[in-house]
């Protein structure tokens, strides 16, 4: 009988499981699960903040998901060490585990940047986990002043999670953008002017330098008082176990399109890892859900002994503030870099479509995101946009911009 | 698993799918209470033009792209029916930016909601079918 163990109990963990057990119903799987929690949906935890679920709704899987998936569930317990040679992970209570096939899905964590002062900040967070949400919900009341470090993805979904629970919410970023590594300028401009419309306060090409207390000292000189401190500045792969025992890593684990890492039956998968975006072919860390769960579960078949792949990963987003939505997707060459872009702009609207070599390589939609699937998957199969009427297509996202025939197999046939 | 297909060269085009959808997912047994000045919902939409129609609906694939995605676990997939709890769903759209076909949409309370077949409601089988006038859409095993 087959022996797997897996490091990290979140996304890319379950996509494991349930690729495991597609193949193998009978293999011993052991999950070391560092938060103490069963597997939860990662991005609730604004949601939370602005009750919109609860923690019964943030599970990720069922309650039976490890019962009916024969896994053992190590609640709190951190993997400390791999022994690569006798095939052992040490953890933190003082056992060992033997595995035949390992998963390392630790994710990440956030990156805190060495801020002068910030040992005397006596309210300040990150925004990644449970125990992180529900530990900021004890600490805020209606009065409270917010100050956001970080107006990229994280730190805005906390902003917004907080608005009602709070008196005031600044959020300083050193980017002169909001969600910067989405957006360009003029996309990222209409989603800010819409969070400062609903009272968010920014304070962009400006970044926290020294704290005191309740005071940041800004670099641009300014004083901003704040009772409570979320750093949402970045997050950064946990790599330290897979790096010491020689895993060949970059800025993260890297691996191939089975997720394989460079060494013998050691297998990685989400947030820790680094590998090609079909879209720019490039290598990167894409930290979404869906690629962890993509990657987790084409791991977990590999495991078990199927040959599956996963090799269009692109990066990707689908993000909403108070309403108004926005989409991204694949990599954006404009005009500089060999590309074309489609603009179209309405009021609270704005559509690019990026072209390159033919084919569409990405996008960003904010506002009618309606349909947006399909242009994703333009940028997945790499269509030829000469095979469709772009023309079309571009206005809206639609099959009738396909060939009769192709609309037929996707219509009118098992997909 | 028996699905919903369309032929395109029998579509009229006439909408009627559209609003049998939205009636039959309204909970209500009136239809004209159920959609009468109000702005529907269907789960099924009509595509085309002048001359071509279609209906396009969930495909219930057999490696859906929706369920993999899913930030929440709200979509899974129930003897292959690929089915949607709205009460776990918060409306990120994530379904929507994944979906090749475009058959995931956001309904009233701005959550996902995607063809379920009708059977969790109370037609019990697909109501776009049984209304439609030209045999244009058919619930059958392929
Ligand atoms: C606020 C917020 C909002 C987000 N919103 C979105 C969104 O809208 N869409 C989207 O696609 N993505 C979003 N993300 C990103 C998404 O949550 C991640 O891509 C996803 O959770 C990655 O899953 P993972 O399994 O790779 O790792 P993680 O979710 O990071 O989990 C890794 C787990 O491993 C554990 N671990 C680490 N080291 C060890 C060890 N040595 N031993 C045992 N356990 C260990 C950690 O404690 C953690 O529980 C968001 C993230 C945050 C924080």
């Amino acid at each position: 009988m087959s022996k797997y163990v897996i490091i990290g109990n979140s996304t890319a963990a379950a996509g494991c499981i349930e690729g495991i057990r597609s193949v193998d119903n009978s293999g011993e799987i052991t999950v070391v699960s560092g938060e103490n929690h069963f597997v939860y949906s990662r991005p609730l935890i604004s949601y939370y903040l602005e009750e919109k679920t609860d923690l019964q709704r943030m599970k990720y899987r069922p309650d039976d998901f490890y019962e009916k998936n024969k896994c053992n569930v190590l609640y709190g317990v951190k993997a400390e060490k791999i022994d690569k040679e006798k095939s052992e992970v040490y953890l933190d209570n003082g056992e060992k585990l033997s595995y035949e096939k390992l998963m390392i899905a630790t994710g990440s964590s956030p990156f805190v940047p060495p801020f002068k002062g910030l040992d005397t900040v006596e309210n300040k967070f990150s925004f990644m986990t449970i125990d992180d949400a529900l530990a900021i919900e004890k600490t805020v009341d209606e009065n409270s002043k917010v100050l956001i470090v970080g107006a990229g993805l994280i730190g805005l979904k906390c902003a917004e999670g907080l608005l009602e629970k709070v008196g005031k919410i600044s959020v300083c970023d050193l980017a002169d953008r909001v969600l910067s590594s989405i957006f360009d300028d003029e996309c990222a401009k209409i989603m800010q002017n819409h969070l400062e419309e609903k009272g968010i306060e920014f304070l962009l090409g400006d970044s926290a330098e020294e704290f005191n207390g309740n005071t940041a000292k800004m670099m641009s000189g300014k004083d901003v008082e704040f009772d409570v401190l979320i750093l949402a500045v970045g997050v950064r792969s946990n790599i330290a176990i897979a790096k010491e025992i020689g895993i060949d890593t970059n800025r993260a684990i890297l691996v191939d399109n089975a997720m394989k890492t460079s060494l013998e039956n050691i297998y990685s998968a989400g947030d820790c890892t680094e590998y090609v975006d079909f879209s720019s072919n490039s290598k990167k860390v894409m930290a979404i859900l869906p690629n962890a769960y993509l990657q987790g579960n084409t791991a977990g078949k590999n495991m078990a002994g199927e040959s599956a792949v996963f090799d269009n990963a692109i990066p990707m987003n689908s993000i909403g503030f108070f309403g108004l939505h926005a989409m991204s997707a694949g990599s954006y060459f404009d005009e500089k870099d060999g590309g074309k872009c489609y603009i179209e702009k309405g009021e609270r609207h704005i559509k690019k479509l990026f072209v390159k070599d033919g084919v569409l390589s990405g996008f960003i939609i904010i506002g009618d995101v309606s349909k947006a699937g399909i242009y994703t998957n333009l940028i997945r199969n790499k269509t030829e946009l000469s095979e469709i009427d772009f023309e079309t297509i571009k206005k809206s996202p639609t099959l009738f911009a396909f060939s009769k025939e192709n609309r037929g197999k996707m219509l009118g046939g098992v997909v | 698993m028996k699905r919903v297909f369309v032929n395109e060269k029998w579509c009229l085009g006439c909408h009627l799918c559209e609003y049998n959808c939205a009636f039959a997912n309204s909970g209500l047994d009136n239809m004209a209470k159920a959609l009468k000045d109000k702005k529907i919902y269907p789960r099924i939409r009509i595509e085309g033009d002048e001359n071509i129609n279609y209906a396009v609906s969930c495909r219930h694939c057999t490696d859906p792209m929706c369920v993999k995605s899913c930030i929440t676990g709200a979509l899974s997939i129930n003897d292959g029916v690929i089915t949607i709890n709205q009460e776990k769903c918060v409306g990120c759209l994530t379904c929507i930016l994944v979906c090749p076909y475009g058959c995931i949409s956001q309904n009233e309370n701005s959550v996902a909601q995607k063809c379920e077949l009708c059977l969790k409601n109370s037609s019990g089988e697909p109501a776009c079918v049984k209304g439609c006038p030209n045999n244009a859409i058919v619930y059958e095993e392929r």
